[in-house]
This record gives C-alpha cells, sequence and structure tokens, in this order.
C-alpha cells in the first residue's frame, strides 16, 4: 500500500497532494500482483505492460534497436553492400543474417518492440482519455482543507463581506478564462484542460501515424528505371527495372500513364574546390496521362517530381549511355542501341556491358569503360576528370565464346558472366569510329551518347493519414506542453470578531510557470474594503 | 561589392567571432576561478532569497545567494563585485561575438546566394550562432545564467574551430538535390534544435553539479553563485519542452522534403536514423520526469544521453557514414 504523506490529514486532501505534482491522470504506480489466480496474474502484467516505466524501457530499447541499422549495411537501402558484407565476414555475417540485422526495421524483434509501445501507449491513453473526459464534464474540485499548504497561497484581511468577496473572486477567475464552481464560502476553479487533451491527441495522433505507415506498407508500389533520351516509359510493372509492392497492392492496376523523355541536361561547377559538382538536372518530358489523353510536357527536376494520380516520378540519378551498333562476322547488325552505363564515381567514370547474342561464329560481349572527359591516371587507368561529355572515350574489351543467356537463369544487363568466354581484344575509341574486331569476329561503332535518366516510381496511399496525423501530433504536443494546468480556490471566513479572512490558494504542474503571477493578479482583484455601492449580481456558471 | 568581398567579410567575421569567444572565455574562467574568495565576501552576510516550500511554484523569481552589499563598508569594493564585472565583460564579449557571427551568417548568405547553411561548414557557423543568441536571450531573462558563459562558449568555440579547419568550403551554389525552399525549413528548424539542445545540455550540466555538491553538502565558488539544482532543472526542462516540438516539426518537414525528393518520406537512412533515435530519447526524457524514481538525474542524464545523440547525428553520421545526406561538401575519402 502506499504510504500516506506525513502532511495529509483527510482522505480529500491526500488525493490531492498525490495529484499536486502532476495535476494529471497519469496512472499510479503498479501494485504487485494481490493474489496468485491467474486472472490477477494477467491484470497485473497488463498493468506493467501499461505503466510508464515500461513505456520509458521500452523507449529506450526502440531508440536502441534502431541504432545497427545506421552501422550495417541495410537490403533496402544498398542490398549489393549487404552481399558483399555478409561474404567479407563469413560465419559472423550469416549470423548476422540469420539475426535480421540487415534489414532491422522489418525485423521481428524491432516490430515486437514498437508493437509492444504501442500497445503499452494505448493501454495507458485509453483510461487515460476516460478519466480526462470524466474531468471535462465534473466540477473544479472543492476546496481542500488548509488552503496554506498549497504552494502558491495569499491571506489578507478585508472588510468586505465574504459575499463580495467571493464575487469579485468569482468575476476575476472568469474572466481569465478559468472554470468556476462556487461553494458555501469557497470558490473553486480549473483551468488548463486542454493540456491534457493535447497530450492524449499527441499519443493518439500517433497511433494514426502508425496505422498510415503500414497503409503505406501493405498497399504501396515502388521501383526503379532508367529511361534513356528519347525513349519511353509506360506505368506497367514489366518497364521498372527493379519493382516491390506491398503485400496487399495489385501491380496490375498501376496508374496507366506513360511518358517520353525528351530531352536532359546537366551543369556542372567549373573549377574551384568543388569543381564537377552538379549544378542543375532538368529532364524534358512528355506525358500521358492515361492512354487516351492528351499528351502534355513537363519539366522533372530533383524536388520538382511528375505527379499522376496518386503516382510521383522522381528524378534521383542520371548517366550516359553510349550508342553502339554491332555486325557480326557475318555483316549482319546484330546490336544497335543505346547502352546505359552506370556511373562509378562523381566524375561519371561508368562501366557497362554489351551483350550481343545472335552474332555469329560466336557470341559477343564487351566489358565498357565510358569516360566522359576522359583521360588515363598512370595507377587506376582510365579515369573521367569532369562530368559532363566534354572529351567522350569508349573502352572496351571483347570477349567471344558463351555468354550463358540459354541456361534460363537470370543474368544482370550491367554484368558480363565470362566463365565461359575468353577475351580477345582490347580498343579505345571516340564517338564516331569504328572498331574491327580481331578474329574476323566483325565491327563495333561507336555513333554517339545519349544520356538518361534514372527516375524512381512511388505510390503511397497511407501518406496522406501520415501527414494527417503527424501535424495534429505537433498541435497536442504544443498543447501539452505550453498550456499551463492550475486550480486555484479562493475562501472567506469570519472569525469570531467579524473579521474575514480570505485565504486563495494555487496548485500548478511543477514545470509551468507564472502561477505566482496569476494568484497575485487575483488578489489585487478582490476588495480590501467593502464596497459602499449595491453589489452586482453575477450569473450563474456551470 | 562582389560575391566573393562578401566571402572574405564573412571568413574575416567568423575569426573576429572567434577572437572575441576566446577573450569572453578567459572572462568567464576568470569569474568562476576567483569566484568569492575576497575577505568581505567571506564576512559579509549572506541573504538568501528562496522561494516558500518550492513544489509547484514555477516561474518564481530564482533564487539566488547573494551578499548583502548594503551592510558592507563604503569604498571597499567586495571581490564578488569584481568576479560580477569579469562575468559582465564576458557577457558582453558574447554578445559582441553574436553580433559579429550574425553578421558571418548574412554575408555567406549574400556571398553564396542562397539560405547560409547548405553545407557543414554553413552549419556549423549557424548552429554557433544560434547556440550563441540563445544564451544571450536567456540571460536577458534571467540574469543568473550568465553563469553558463563557459559552458556555452567552449562548445560554439570547438565547432567554429572546427568549421574553419576542417568543414571550410567556398561560398557557392547547391547540388541539385538542396534546391528547394525546404532546405530553409527543415535545415533551420534542425539548426536552432541544435542550439537550443546543446544550452539545454550545458544547464543539465550544471545541474548535475549543482545536485551532486547539494546532496554531499559541499559548496564552492560555483555552487554558491549557481542557482538551486531544482531551478536548474526547470530551467533545462523548458529548454527541453520548448525544442521538442520544434525538433518533431525539423523530422516532419525533413520526411516531407525526402518524399517530394526521393519518393519515400522515411527510409532509414543513416541521417534518418539518428534523428529519430534522438527524438526517441528525448521523448523518454519528457517520459521520465513524470516517472517515480526517474526524476532528476537519471532524467538530465537521459537528456545528455539524446543530446550526444545528436551531436553524433550531426558530426558522426556526415562523417563516417555514406547516406542521401552527405551534404557536407567534404572531400571525398
Amino acid at each position: 500500500m502506499t504510504v500516506n504523506p506525513p502532511l495529509s490529514e483527510t482522505p480529500e486532501d491526500e488525493d490531492l497532494l498525490l495529484e499536486s505534482t502532476t495535476l494529471s491522470t497519469q496512472p499510479a504506480a503498479v501494485q504487485p500482483p494481490s493474489g496468485l489466480g491467474l486472472r490477477s496474474l494477467l491484470r497485473w502484467a497488463w498493468r506493467q505492460l501499461t505503466s510508464m516505466r515500461t513505456a520509458l524501457l521500452l523507449l529506450f530499447l526502440l531508440a536502441l534497436a534502431a541504432v545497427p541499422g545506421s552501422l550495417l549495411p541495410q537490403q533496402g537501402n544498398a542490398p549489393a553492400d549487404v552481399a558483399d558484407w555478409i561474404s567479407r565476414h563469413g560465419a559472423l555475417g550469416r549470423l548476422f543474417e540469420r539475426l535480421s540485422l540487415f534489414h532491422v526495421y522489418s525485423s521481428p524483434w524491432f516490430a515486437a518492440v514498437y508493437l509492444l509501445l504501442f500497445v503499452s501507449l494505448i493501454g495507458c491513453v485509453v483510461p487515460r482519455t476516460r478519466l480526462h473526459w470524466r474531468a471535462l464534464r465534473s466540477r473544479p474540485p472543492a476546496a481542500p482543507r488548509h488552503l496554506s499548504r498549497l504552494p502558491v497561497t495569499r491571506s489578507f484581511t478585508t472588510t468586505a463581506t465574504p459575499q463580495e468577496v467571493l464575487d469579485a473572486a468569482h468575476r476575476s477567475l472568469r474572466r481569465r478564462r478559468f472554470r468556476v464552481d462556487r461553494l458555501a464560502g469557497s470558490v473553486g476553479a480549473e483551468k488548463g484542460y486542454l493540456r491534457e487533451t493535447g497530450n492524449l491527441v499527441f499519443h493518439l495522433a500517433l497511433v494514426v501515424l502508425l496505422v498510415g505507415v503500414a497503409i503505406g506498407a501493405l498497399y504501396g508500389t515502388r521501383g526503379s528505371a532508367i529511361v534513356v533520351e528519347g525513349s519511353g516509359f509506360a506505368n506497367t510493372v514489366t518497364r521498372y527495372d527493379s519493382f516491390s509492392a506491398g503485400p496487399l497492392a495489385d501491380p496490375q492496376r498501376l496508374d496507366p500513364f506513360s511518358f517520353t523523355l525528351d530531352k536532359f541536361s546537366a551543369t556542372y561547377q567549373q573549377g574551384g574546390k568543388q569543381n564537377g559538382a552538379p549544378r542543375s538536372f532538368t529532364a524534358d518530358v512528355t506525358v500521358q496521362d492515361s492512354p487516351t489523353a492528351t499528351p502534355r510536357s513537363q519539366v522533372l527536376q530533383v524536388n520538382e517530381p511528375l505527379v499522376v494520380g496518386g503516382t510521383k516520378v522522381f528524378l534521383v540519378g542520371h548517366g550516359y549511355a553510349p550508342v553502339v551498333t554491332v555486325r557480326d562476322g557475318e555483316g549482319r547488325v546484330v546490336f544497335s542501341d543505346a547502352v546505359p552505363f552506370l556511373p562509378r564515381d562523381a566524375m561519371f567514370t561508368s562501366t557497362g556491358v554489351i551483350k550481343a547474342p545472335d552474332a555469329r561464329p560466336t557470341q559477343l560481349g564487351f566489358q565498357g569503360i565510358f569516360l566522359p572527359t576522359a583521360s588515363i591516371d598512370p595507377i587506376r587507368g582510365p579515369l573521367s576528370t569532369f562530368p559532363a561529355a566534354n572529351d567522350p572515350a569508349l573502352f572496351l574489351s571483347l570477349w567471344k565464346g558463351d555468354l550463358g543467356l540459354d541456361t534460363g537463369a537470370a543474368q544482370s544487363v550491367y554484368r558480363l558472366d565470362v566463365s565461359r568466354m575468353t577475351r580477345v581484344g582490347l580498343e579505345a575509341m571516340r564517338p564516331g569510329e569504328s572498331w574491327t574486331l580481331p578474329d574476323g569476329l566483325g565491327t563495333i561503332t561507336f555513333d554517339g551518347i545519349r544520356q538518361y535518366a534514372a527516375l524512381s516510381i512511388a505510390q503511397d496511399p497511407g501518406k496522406g493519414i501520415a501527414l494527417g496525423s503527424v501535424v495534429v501530433a505537433i498541435a497536442g504536443l504544443l498543447l501539452s506542453l505550453f498550456v499551463p494546468r492550475r486550480r486555484v480556490w479562493v475562501r472567506a471566513t469570519a472569525d469570531d470578531e467579524g473579521t474575514i479572512l480570505v485565504e486563495i490558494g494555487g496548485l500548478a504542474r511543477t514545470e509551468a510557470g507564472g502561477l505566482e503571477a496569476e494568484v497575485d493578479a487575483l488578489r489585487s482583484d478582490l476588495p480590501d474594503e467593502a464596497a459602499p455601492g449595491a453589489r452586482e449580481p453575477i450569473e450563474e456558471y456551470r | 561589392m562582389t560575391a566573393h568581398t562578401f566571402a572574405h567579410l564573412s571568413n574575416d567575421l567568423v575569426y573576429s567571432a572567434m577572437a572575441t569567444l576566446t577573450l569572453a572565455l578567459l572572462a568567464f574562467s576568470a569569474e568562476l576561478a576567483f569566484g568569492d574568495r575576497g575577505r568581505v565576501a567571506r564576512t559579509s552576510r549572506r541573504t538568501v532569497h528562496r522561494v516558500p516550500v518550492a513544489v509547484g511554484a514555477g516561474g518564481a523569481p530564482v533564487d539566488v545567494d547573494t551578499p548583502d552589499v548594503a551592510e558592507l563598508p563604503e569604498g571597499d569594493l567586495p571581490e564578488s563585485t569584481r568576479a560580477a564585472k569579469l562575468g559582465g565583460i564576458g557577457f558582453s564579449l558574447t554578445v559582441l561575438s553574436f553580433v559579429l557571427l550574425l553578421a558571418a551568417v548574412v554575408f555567406r548568405g549574400l556571398a553564396a546566394g542562397r539560405a547560409p547553411w547548405g553545407n557543414m561548414y554553413e552549419f556549423s557557423l549557424a548552429s554557433a550562432l544560434v547556440v550563441t543568441g540563445a544564451y544571450v536571450i536567456a540571460v536577458w531573462r534571467r540574469p543568473v545564467l550568465r553563469l553558463l558563459g563557459v559552458f556555452i562558449v567552449v562548445p560554439v568555440l570547438l565547432t567554429l574551430g572546427l568549421a574553419v579547419t576542417v568543414l571550410y568550403v567556398d561560398a557557392g551554389p547547391l547540388v541539385p538535390a538542396l534546391k528547394s525552399y525546404w532546405l530553409v525549413i527543415h535545415v533551420a528548424a534542425a539548426i536552432i534544435s541544435g542550439g537550443i539542445f546543446t544550452l539545454g545540455g550545458a544547464v543539465t550540466v550544471l545541474y548535475l553539479l549543482q545536485e551532486r555538491w547539494e546532496r554531499r553538502g559541499l559548496s564552492n565558488s560555483l555552487s554558491r553563485r549557481l542557482p538551486e539544482s531544482e531551478q536548474l532543472d526547470r530551467t533545462a526542462y523548458r529548454l527541453f519542452a520548448f525544442v521538442f516540438p520544434l525538433w518533431t516539426f525539423a523530422i516532419v518537414a525533413g520526411a516531407i522534403w525526402a518524399e517530394n525528393a526521393w519518393g519515400r518520406y522515411w527510409g532509414w537512412d543513416p541521417k534518418e536514423t539518428w534523428a529519430f533515435v534522438t527524438w526517441v530519447v528525448f521523448a523518454g526524457y519528457l517520459h521520465a520526469r513524470a516517472t517515480a524514481g526517474w526524476k532528476g538525474r537519471r532524467a538530465a542524464m537521459i537528456a545528455l544521453l539524446g543530446l550526444s545523440a545528436f551531436i553524433f547525428n550531426y558530426f558522426g553520421v556526415n562523417i563516417f557514414f555514406t547516406g542521401l545526406h552527405s551534404y557536407g561538401g567534404l572531400p571525398n575519402k
């Protein structure tokens, strides 16, 4: 059992003192289970879970659980780094993988922490909402017996009648937006109910936020695609380079838009410490919102996505796609296209692969390095010195043999499987140049360069809910932190000689300031002597 | 004047601010060191203004343990007054540094032709400005907080030192990813949060010291002039309670920007992760203050933990991790 605070004499005072530290509906400390029955054990466990102490513990666990995801590569952000990490660390890598350390934020243990936290939150907030609802509709509490024990007290004697004093107090408190209750010989008043309202709204908004996040995870889709200048994109799953959808999303029913990338342009910092730093990216696109809609032109930029229906298309990167034509030993064109190369550094030294499976007498493959501004580093080999295509060059190494495409296994378009191939040549080319391949294997022409835009295409039906909930949450948070909750009582009593003693007592949440000033202002509104004229009646307030 | 001149002027102003801050640091340190050890101060009667049973009386006048100067013999300036003079000089120098830093940030913005917080150097400069400004405002509202001087000036000088040596980049335009009005909103909110987190951290350190001295019944020149630990605790709480919604807003603004730039409002990028960790730890702090057994010292330790997470997010994440927030403008490793 709780030990009575030494100051309290009556149950009423005890309640008041207990509440005086918080003035809130915060739950009391958890008692150990009183019986041995399953029921009481469950009740005890529930109280434990919904106690502030547990919430505190779960908050720390949540903060702690979030950390490893920032220290280790994550599947969602950097799948290649994850594979690399695992292969470099052997058994430790496999152990970490089993512990979900490479997808921390979708791991069962991370989910366990935040779900427990939310259960604890709901279990705490729901009863508090009920209590607060009751408090909102009830009268301010009656004055405690000893007003002089409250944190802020004032007392004085007056020649005015108790009626006059209490009327003045009533008016003054009403004007200060207190809820006032008039009892025999005293006035009780309370304000700042919005503090707890804000607190509860904040916590409930967090629950709604979780719902918004869940909707996004369940029904959202996102993917990426590379679109070369002059070519188009239609929003169907097959056109994506990578695509992921929530378990409840229907990938067959994506917004049916399409667009063509007409032109991509980029500018870069010339010279100085930040030489080569990007300064602007612009993609000019022609969009059709649906197969029957009239095409419209739009400019796509970083921070300025293309919005069609509920889907947004973001410009997230760019690169170069050398245009090459391959003729085989028999003189037939077996490949002619722009090949997107992936940038490897900030100066856009890029690598890519060209595959010509139809070439005869043997299949051909090229591993290439594209340099927008070419130079040869004595140690690191071909290297670009500026990201713009000022002096472009293409370095190709030629492989012949079996490309391995007939095995049926999926193969990356950016990687050449050379296990059944042999390297037969190496050449540096400028745009417009042709290379006659050795051994009569054919020719390759470097026709020119196009740029491509790397796009991210996302659709998240939960984000509106998420945004709305955080806006409400911040509003609730502001109320819960800055609205002062105060109680004030005024009592006027006549002693044996007929002198009227007025006592004022104020109570506030510990951290909130200004109670003294408020009580002093109230004091100055109370009469020190009897009014000469008739008394104003005051309206009854409930 | 050209952008180039503005940039140079900004740099000169930063160095001047560092010089005045160093002098301010000397003055503040001297104030603490030569405190109230003088003969007169030792013997003068001390009046203690206390708030009646300060359970719930927020906003009460600050409890200051002041020697009763009126009773001193005339013409004999008490040591403590001399110390206070040193503190006053330190504070004046800090105000001057604030003005210099403000000018430095403004000229940096003029030189770059944009909001002057596009890279780590500028972010550090702006943070230093906010910390100094928050301190000046705090002292203006509660003069006794001047004693925080050393604890404010040291981190500000360290930040500026790091900025001009390691983080410096020439003023220039931004990479496309940062060209958004969300840069102004999100980063400004983050900078102001950083400044107030730091100030709150300084007050918390003082609280922990004072609380320890009070608990052990120790007394020294600092403890005698500091407000009671309870008062410090309340001040720290107010700063953190003020900054928590702002930090929440900074994260939300960042999420809105991320949604607009990368297509998702939250992606557990290292910067986002540590912002989340900071938020959760401070949420823990606010809860701890309302939990029996966690009030006071433990809650204060949690706040310092949250501040560490914030600082790590700024320096650690920008320097050690590669993520989408690698805007530091630092040369590649």
